[in-house]
């Protein structure tokens, strides 16, 4: 028990609206998904979707506000005292992602269902809105349950909408690439299920913070060496770490690209979030590195989906399959922070998944502009583009040189945090390999600048600018990657305090 | 003979490492894509066994209160209820997979996934060949030439 | 399948079905008790063994039963799909209408126990009592729902 951390119950007695916003965060999602079968009107369920991501939205940078200071919040439902019933606890870790998660939501949303629109019955879009809600709901319910098994539901909820929204894509390969993804991640789920039953058997509580403290008198039987490596598999397939990725490049290139934005903007970063959470929460820093060695596994892993997602982007052919490998690539990133085994790590993987959260969201909405006006994503409709849709493309630079780490954009602070974090571990060989893989990624990013700028067009067909609609958010991610790359202090300062709090462990924050 | 003594006390986990091999080699080693779901299933099952045995406790009853009782002994009843939510869930993915072979099918004509593969990879090259030859009317053989 | 015969291919089996007396009388008569049974199950299921799920499975059970009987246009106009979408968002809703209640009565979500100022016994019999109810006609429409989409697709 520290003293620093202060735990803040909800009183027993009248709860205020303030003490019920945990609640909330997942409660409005979730209750909007049957209001949409309901409201039906697909202007007015277009609406209401957006409305309701935006009140996620302001509700968790709420929930970050109040939880800055290392103050944890903690919601029982149903009255029932932990560790009995199932409670929600939000500290400044998980109100972080829950930032994340909501903000891609609500600009997102705003753009509405795109060219997804052409797979979807005229009249029946609420369905569309209704999956998205719940997906929305199952990442919110992920991130902020201080419950394990709460943690199950949700990513099934999360998983099982997210295949709906793929299998939604223009090309009948996407129904192939949704049911690929359904039974990796019904696998992956049901690993983490295993673990979780494993975890509960020696402990006999589901409740996170009290599973962690009950852990650390069994943390050396075989039952409990099982378990981690059930969850840790477990989550990195719904997480595409390296050899487990198989499922990600056809699920993100043939989604509809709105989904693609808001999937890989969120998704594998709840899975992150969730490894975090796992990993250094619940088994504590001593078990997973000490006695295990998960760091000296996790870092080779990294390093070689940094290259081979990377590699594998330079070869293709179409611009959401090139952003999928990256997005391979960029996880690599994130895991390399973890296996770095020290908070700077941790923070840097933190930085890169709220940085990659942002660039990658406005490169597929990019792509979603691309396939609005052209039909399709591949390279050599692209050609000329600069010039037909100069306002997309614009962001599709500022996104890019994200994505390679330019200096003044966000992708270049959370590679500087990596290559600092590494260097302070003193291992040179890493961070030479973070830049060698940037080099890539430059390459990848140069070709199809070359393309869009310096080719002639191959028709001659008018080609207009996108609508506003898909313009707006599409500008607002690729914004916000230049303004956290000039203004970093509140991405950096918030994921250097969560990595601190994460390094506690759940078992040193209880109370 | 210490490991049988192990295995005939612990024979619940035997038969759900059976189930749980058997479902995910079905899931991987078949082609159909229906069988694959069925080994999803069972899979899927074999964790429910893992879960419900694990909530037994010997001599234990159903635990419902017993008026004026105080010495029964209970089963544990979480371990059921968490499997309750893990069967609804199972059902869903089921649905949702099967919902997806329908469709598949309808859009391939066929539900194993070599053919699918085979048929993916001559659209691709069906694609590059109109590529290549620019606008020309591949599947007809006529066209400009 | 190959094993298809040539009269399967030349008859749909909802013709085959409905020709067989034995089949319409049994079905006919146990539809009803299914669904009354379902009632029961869903009722008993606050202070015993039962509750929503299982009660909203058995009743999608009988009217399934009746569908693959009597054809599935009959419960098509018995159960149009747009009551079904709208039944399973009103489930939903119910369940989620009893835990927004005991927030606005100024307790946690699902805390049945305010929902009753006099008793909390009484609010958390009622509330159960409306949350299973809730889970109940969501289960059953789902059910039914996840029928429609696979019989009502057409075979080719």
């Amino acid at each position: 028990m520290t003293d620093a951390v202060t735990v803040h119950h909800a009183a027993t007695e009248a709860l205020s609206f303030r003490d019920h916003l945990p609640a909330l965060q997942v409660l409005l999602p979730l209750m909007g998904a049957p209001l949409c079968f309901l409201l039906r009107k697909a202007a007015l369920v277009s609406f209401f979707t957006v409305a309701i991501s935006f009140a996620c939205l302001a509700i968790s940078l709420t929930l970050l506000g109040q939880t800055m200071g290392g103050e944890i919040l903690i919601y029982e439902f149903g009255s029932w005292p932990r560790p009995f019933g199932i409670e929600y606890r939000v500290d400044i870790t998980n109100s972080f992602v829950l930032v994340v998660i909501s903000l891609v939501a609500a600009v997102v949303f705003a753009a509405g269902p795109g060219q997804a629109r052409r797979s979807i019955p005229v009249g029946r879009e609420y369905l569309f809105y209704s999956a998205a809600l719940l997906c929305l709901t199952g990442l919110l319910g992920v991130t902020i349950t201080g419950d394990v098994f709460n943690v199950f539901v949700f990513m099934e909820i999360s998983s099982l909408s997210s295949y709906i929204l793929i299998a939604l894509g223009r090309e009948r390969r996407a129904l192939m690439a949704a049911f690929t993804y359904l039974i990796m991640g019904t696998i992956g789920a049901t690993f983490l299920l295993i673990g979780i039953g494993l975890m509960y058997q020696m402990t006999g509580t589901l409740n996170m913070v009290d599973m962690a403290v009950r852990l650390q008198a069994v943390s050396d039987t075989r039952t409990i060496l099982v378990a981690v490596a059930f969850v840790i598999v477990g989550i990195s397939t719904k997480l595409a770490v390296f050899p487990l990725h198989q499922w990600l490049p056809n699920a993100y290139s043939e989604a509809p690209p709105i989904v693609s934005a808001f999937l890989a903007a969120t998704a594998t970063k709840v899975a992150y979030y969730l490894l975090l959470r796992f990993t250094l929460g619940l088994f504590g820093a001593a078990l997973i590195f000490d006695q295990i060695g998960i760091d000296i596994l996790l870092m080779p892993l990294s390093v070689l989906a940094m290259f081979v997602g990377s590699i594998a982007a330079i070869y293709q052919t179409d611009f959401k399959r090139i952003l999928a490998y990256s997005s391979i690539a960029q996880i690599g990133y994130m895991t390399l922070g973890l296996s770095l085994a020290t908070e700077a790590g941790v923070a840097a993987g933190l930085i890169h998944l709220f940085n990659h959260a942002l660039m990658k969201g406005g490169l597929f909405m990019v792509a979603a502009c691309v396939m609005w006006r052209m039909g399709s994503t591949h390279i050599d409709v692209m050609r000329g583009l600069g010039q037909r849709m100069p306002i997309t493309m614009a962001a599709f630079v500022a996104a890019g040189l994200a994505l390679v780490g330019v200096p003044g954009t966000a992708g270049f602070v959370s590679k500087w945090a990596l290559v600092t974090a590494a260097l302070e571990n003193e291992a040179f060989f890493i961070a030479f390999l973070i830049m060698a893989s940037s080099v890539l990624a430059v390459v990848y990013i140069w070709r199809l600048v070359e393309i869009v700028y310096f080719s002639e067009p191959e028709t001659d067909f008018e080609v207009k600018e996108a609508p506003l609609r898909m313009l707006i958010p599409t500008w607002t991610l690729a914004g916000m990657t230049i303004w956290f790359g000039l203004f970093s202090g509140f991405s950096v300062e918030v994921a250097e305090a969560a990595a601190k709090q994460l390094f506690v462990g759940l078992a040193g924050a209880g109370a | 003979m210490d490991l049988l003594n192990h295995l005939s006390t612990h024979w619940n986990y035997l038969g759900c490492i059976t189930l749980m091999m058997i479902g995910l080699y079905i899931a991987i080693s078949r082609g159909n894509l229906v069988k694959k779901i069925m080994g999803v299933n069972i899979f899927q099952a074999s964790v429910i066994l893992l879960y419900v045995s694990m909530g037994k406790v010997k001599g234990g009853t159903a635990p419902i209160l017993i008026d004026g009782r105080s010495d029964v002994i209970f089963s544990n009843p979480v371990p059921h209820v968490l499997m309750l939510t893990a069967i609804v869930v199972g059902v869903a993915s089921t649905a949702l997979g099967l919902a997806l072979v329908v469709r598949i099918k309808e859009a391939y004509g066929t539900v194993e996934e070599d053919e699918i593969v085979a048929l993916d990879r001559a659209e691709e090259r069906r694609a590059l060949a109109t590529e290549g030859v620019e606008s020309t009317d591949v599947q007809g053989g006529g066209g400009k030439a | 399948m190959s094993e298809l015969t040539a009269q399967e291919e030349t008859t749909p089996i909802k013709m085959r079905v409905r020709e067989t007396v034995i089949l319409r009388v049994v079905g006919k008569a146990l539809v009803p008790f299914i669904l009354l049974f379902a009632l029961y199950v869903q009722f008993h299921g606050d202070y015993g063994p039962g509750g929503g799920f299982q009660a909203g499975v058995i009743f999608a059970a009988g009217l399934i039963l009746h569908a693959l009987i009597f054809g599935l246009d009959e419960l098509r106009t018995a159960i149009p799909l747009v009551v079904v979408e709208i039944g399973i968002a009103l489930g939903a809703l119910l369940y989620g209408g009893v835990g927004v209640a005991s927030m606005l009565l100024g307790s946690e979500f699902l805390d049945y126990g305010v929902l009753d100022g006099h008793d909390p016994a009484h609010g958390q019999h009622l509330g159960i009592l409306l949350v299973e109810l809730g889970v109940g006609i969501t289960v059953t429409f789902v059910m039914v729902a996840i029928f429609y989409a696979f019989a009502g697709r057409s075979r080719q």
